[in-house]
């Protein structure tokens, strides 16, 4: 039981950097209180897995420090650092039973067989293995041993933190949503810090209260999963979450406003500085609508989801995506469009603008 | 599924089956037709039944030879198996290091086994040989020509140096085929060394360990060459193993019948091993 903090942390798999491309993770600086549920949310080969991997100890990063509880553990092994980690492929132990195996962490750690047996009997239970403890693991599903793998991460009631790395991968969708809930229930019941590091962002938003976005290896947002939506501090969180993510387009700031093609368009603060190389203007599909003047397009087309429409049009600046519901009139061929002020933001160099 | 019954399809297995008769089947009845039968030449051949069989089940000479294979057998297992595993856990898993080692491990498998033979047997020579001489420089009494233990000891050596490159191999590519995931869970539950080698790296070796000892086993219990150059089945008979004993049988004494009931014999026992031997390994398995 701990808070975790990584704090100006570094790393890089080549000997020698020359840009920022070279590095896996670069200057995280991040609080991970106890017993918060989290998600580390970001694509493939973002520095999701490196960062796990150095909260847990299996690689020492190139620069910065861990701390739990204030304490350094930089230097401790996995095993000093007391962690839990699951990890995408299921890995158990052949030989050995599910009973075994599931116990085999609590062995490593010389705890007496009577306390072993009840947390064992009380795991399998929990993930509804008891009726194999005696089969031989190697004998089980894709998702029995994957079933087992989380076991044997919830069996020590002592560690700091239980992190999981894209744990439901090889689990089919239906019995996915089941393990799903079942961490979220026990996140509940046992209350300790959980860190479920995943590329799809439902899998994210349902399982976690704090959802940290990864990019490039950099931390770009952490926030609740309103937040992210409402409020995307980085373009990346903005075209990321969301279905579909936010338009973008190339403006610029003059005075503290922002320019969409010499029109002032309303953002929810003033702009303040202007020396980007690069400046867009952003609004989610959610907050636009179609009003009597405002920025002129044309409608291209329509999809119906069932829920809402999905309207795409052309603007001067681009396309704009935007989201009304099914029983809206839409106007066909020229249009105006109006965003919502305090949903619309201004980036300057990716990063908001405020 | 249903599959479909077809019997022209034993018409595509007659190229094989011709294959295997005319390399295997033929010689062997030959073979079983010696074993069975006395001839004095010119094509002239009597009924003898089992006799020879009998004989050779009953010789001292043969329960002697097959006594030293067993053992020469059982002691470079026991030796190369682990030796081999033990030199694969060494070698570097990435870098330039595994280039060097893959090619340095496979050169004794590369040499002739008649160049081996020739090449132990000028190494240890006592008088001139660089190991042979320095063991006597160094006060050991050696002598493989002369003395039944040096003999053994020679032998094994050989053997162990030219073969134990193929457990090597065999266990590097076991290990190198363990996915990183698993030293890490290991890692994070706190497992030992010892609990990762016998709880992981063994059981994933599982498969290529047991190629390796039966392949170490049929060749191992059917050397003929490396010994033959050697020490020639030397001092006395003391490392005349069964393949060595055969041929001076066949073509020492020319014994046809005798020689072709103990080649049978010979290839039961091999064969039979082989099997329990697999069967006891792979019970396991079926459930995977």
């Amino acid at each position: 039981m701990a808070k975790i903090t990584l704090k100006d942390l570094s790393h890089s798999y080549l000997k020698t950097q020359s840009s920022n491309a070279d590095w896996a993770v670069r200057d995280v600086n991040i609080d991970w209180n106890d017993g918060g549920a989290y998600a580390l949310l970001g694509p493939s080969g973002c520095g999701k897995t490196t960062l796990l991997n150095i909260i847990s100890g299996l690689i020492n990063p190139t620069k910065g420090d861990i701390l739990f509880d204030d304490k350094m553990v930089s230097n401790l092994n996995p095993v000093e650092r007391n962690i839990a980690q699951i990890f995408q492929f299921p890995v158990i132990y052949d030989t050995m039973t599910v009973y075994d195996n599931l116990a085999f962490p609590l062995r490593n750690r010389e705890i007496e067989e009577e306390k072993i047996k009840l947390k064992v009997h009380e795991i399998a239970e929990m993930l509804e293995l008891s009726s194999t403890l005696n089969n031989r693991a190697s004998g089980l599903t894709a998702d029995g041993k994957q079933k087992i793998s989380l076991g044997r991460g919830l069996v020590r009631s002592d560690v700091n933190a239980i992190m999981f790395d894209e744990p439901l991968t090889v689990i089919d969708p239906h019995l996915k949503w089941i393990l799903r809930s079942k961490l979220k229930e026990l996140h509940q019941k046992i209350n300790r810090t959980m860190i479920y590091v995943t590329h799809d962002q439902t899998e994210a938003l349902t399982f976690a209260d704090q959802v940290v976005v990864m990019h490039e290896g950099q931390i770009v947002q952490t926030g609740t999963p309103v937040d992210l939506f409402e409020k995307p501090k980085h373009t990346f969180v903005g075209y990321f979450i969301g279905s579909p993510g936010m338009n973008l387009l190339p403006c610029e700031f003059k005075g503290g406003e922002v320019i969409l093609n010499g029109k002032k368009i309303e953002t929810h603060k003033k702009v303040k500085s202007n020396s980007f190389s690069k400046t867009e203007v952003g609004v989610r599909p959610e907050f636009i609508n179609f009003s009597s003047e405002g920025i002129p397009v044309k409608v291209l087309s329509v999809s119906n989801t069932g829920r809402h429409k999905i309207v795409d049009t052309q603007s001067e600046s681009g396309k704009i995506k935007m989201i009304i519901k099914p029983n809206e009139d839409i106007p066909s061929g020229s249009a105006f469009l109006n965003f919502k002020k305090e949903y619309t933001y201004a980036y300057g160099d990716n990063w908001i603008v405020e | 599924m249903n599959k479909t019954i077809n019997q022209k399809a034993w018409f595509f297995v007659i190229p094989v089956f011709v294959l295997v008769a005319f390399n295997a089947i033929i010689p062997l009845m030959t073979v079983v037709n010696y074993a069975f039968q006395e001839t004095f030449g010119n094509n002239v051949f009597m009924w003898e039944g089992t006799r020879w069989f009998k004989q050779i089940m009953l010789s001292e000479r043969f329960h002697a030879s097959l006594g030293r294979q067993f053992l020469f057998t059982f002691i470079i297992l026991f030796i190369q198996i682990p030796l081999g595993i033990a030199i694969a856990l060494t070698m570097p898993k990435e870098g330039i290091g595994v280039p060097v080692c893959l090619v340095l491990m496979s050169m004794p498998l590369l040499i002739p086994w008649n160049v081996v033979g020739a090449m132990w047997n000028i190494f240890a020579l006592p008088d001139i040989g660089f190991l042979g001489h320095s063991l006597n420089a160094l006060g050991f009494d050696y002598n493989f020509t002369q003395q039944i233990g040096d003999a053994w000891f020679t032998t094994i050596l050989m053997d162990v140096w030219h073969w134990t490159s193929l457990v090597v191999l065999l266990s590097y590519a076991g290990l190198q085929s363990i996915q990183p995931a698993y030293y890490q869970a290991a890692e994070i539950d706190g497992a030992s060394r010892w609990a990762v080698f016998t709880k992981i790296e063994l059981p994933k070796m599982k498969k290529v360990l047991t190629i390796a000892i039966l392949l170490r086993f049929m060749d191992s219990f059917m050397i003929y060459t490396e010994p033959f150059v050697l020490t020639g089945g030397g001092p006395g008979n003391a490392t005349a193993f069964l393949s060595i004993d055969l041929v001076k049988m066949a073509l020492g004494q020319f014994d046809l019948g005798p020689a072709a009931a103990m080649s049978l014999i010979y290839f039961f026992i091999v064969l039979l091993v082989c099997w329990v031997f697999y069967t006891l390994m792979m019970r396991n398995e079926g459930n995977q």
